[in-house]
């Protein structure tokens, strides 16, 4: 097995190539205003992190865009759950899901701007881009559970809380897994994308309409990667939460 | 009581069984002998509800069912004793009873162990422990001992035959041994019938 350093070492070599050709296409450039250098977007936001303000916007948004994503999977669950148990209402969810796929997002968020306040169009639109994901990866995980197993809970009469817990879950997990994993970041580029349009107070959305807007371009590169920082972050916390094996001591066996 | 009456099933243009029947009582054990693709599981299928028949009736009357399939059917992300476990009735009795059955079918360093950590065989028996800790009044075995070797299936099926009592046993297998082990009343498959 690869000691954690061996494994981070790839990672890290990648990490440092990508920032030494930003670097250098910076200083090709020569004009922070068109493409500032790394050294600089870290200095923005070292500065950004310093004031409150920074901190309150961040969890704002973090709360808009969490919301969403919590609203969408509880919702991708329970019609996942339908879903698999009457073809009616999978008739009628198929092409509800497709449409909200195919459509894009810019058009939710302006009918969504004619229907809803600001504050909460963000966390709809987020909501509006998980749901299918969650609900195609969870129906198909349901559909999915092993059919020899159900035959063998049907003989032994176990209850349906039984075949949940003992059966359906854990068939289920790794697909509701890879769907929070997708979702996350789906759900982040859609939460920001919508609050950019609506521009809700204490957002990060507004820090970029506004970076853009004034040609802040260091602080416009020094929000995105508060964005794609607070993704990973919030990816990595959350899908050590859900665990997909169910075995006691997971690992130890491997 | 079992009882299936002039059951006809057909896959496709298959028909797999033509106006079949048979019955059995408490305490009693049917072997069912045919070679393969007679119809010996969709027989044991129809007995334990998996299954319905295209005509004819089946009825039964037994209350607790058990079965130990082709496959030994264990939940990949559960112990040994976690499957034995799952169709006894919660409490320390059971695990206990649970424990001695793992122990009697020669598991017993088995206990905590996934069934990907156990060979074809010790998946089998653990799967036989499950159905027999359930204390069934009736139970299918659709070829149960196909992964065991000799010496041990004679063990197994000596402890079978000493413990079933008043259960009711449906048992499809190729080997008269085994039926003649579980003092089974034997129904060969002959010219598209069991009789």
């Amino acid at each position: 097995m690869k000691s954690p350093a061996r494994k981070l070492l790839p990672a890290l070599g990648v990490t440092l190539f990508w920032l030494a050709v930003w670097a250098l296409a910076a200083a090709a450039v020569g004009q922070e205003l068109l493409l500032p250098s790394p050294s600089q977007v870290l200095r923005c936001l070292v500065r950004l992190a310093g004031g409150a303000e920074f901190w309150r916007t961040v969890f704002r948004s973090i709360l808009r865009v969490l919301s969403g994503i919590l609203a969408a999977t509880v919702l991708g669950v329970l019609l996942a759950a339908l879903t698999e148990r009457s073809r009616v209402c999978k008739l009628l969810f198929a092409p509800l899901m497709t449409l909200v796929k195919s459509t894009p997002v810019a058009s939710f968020i302006i009918l969504a701007l004619i229907w809803l306040g600001r504050d909460i169009l963000p966390v709809v639109i987020t909501g509006l881009m998980v749901l299918p994901v969650v609900w195609a990866n969870v129906s198909a995980g349901i559909a999915g559970q092993d059919i020899q197993l159900l035959e063998m809970a049907a003989v032994y009469r176990l209850s349906r809380w039984s075949i949940l817990r003992n059966i359906t879950v854990p068939s289920v997990l790794p697909y509701f897994r890879s769907a929070l994993s997708s979702a996350l970041g789906l759900g982040w580029r859609a939460g920001i994308a919508a609050e950019v349009l609506t521009v809700p107070q204490l957002s990060i959305g507004k820090r970029i309409y506004e970076s853009k807007l004034y040609l802040e371009t260091t602080e416009l590169f020094a929000w995105t990667l508060t964005v794609i920082l607070l993704s990973l972050l919030i990816e990595r916390v959350l899908l050590r939460l859900v665990r997909t094996d169910f075995r006691k001591g997971a690992g130890k066996h491997a | 009581m079992l009882e299936l009456r002039d059951v006809t099933v057909a896959f496709g243009e298959r028909t797999v069984l033509q106006n079949c029947g048979l019955s059995l009582d408490a305490g009693e054990r049917l072997a069912l002998m045919g070679p393969s693709g007679c119809g010996k599981t969709t027989l044991l299928r129809l007995a334990l509800g998996l299954q319905m028949p295209d005509s004819g009736t089946v009825r039964c009357d037994f209350a607790r069912h058990a079965a130990v399939f082709q496959e030994p059917r264990l939940l990949p992300w559960r112990t040994a004793l976690e499957n034995v476990l799952l169709a006894t009735e919660e409490g320390q009795a059971s695990r206990d009873a649970a424990l001695r059955w793992l122990e009697k079918l020669e598991l017993g360093d088995a206990a905590a162990l996934y069934p990907d950590e156990l060979s074809g065989g010790m998946q089998q028996r653990v799967s036989l422990a499950r159905a027999l800790a359930c204390r069934p009044d009736f139970l299918v075995l659709d070829e149960a001992f196909k992964g065991l070797d000799d010496e041990l299936r004679v063990r197994v099926l000596t402890l079978l035959a000493g413990t079933l009592g008043q259960t009711a046993v449906l048992f499809a297998t190729h080997s008269e041994e085994e039926a003649q082990a579980l003092d089974c009343r034997i129904l060969r498959y002959r010219n598209g019938k069991f009789a």
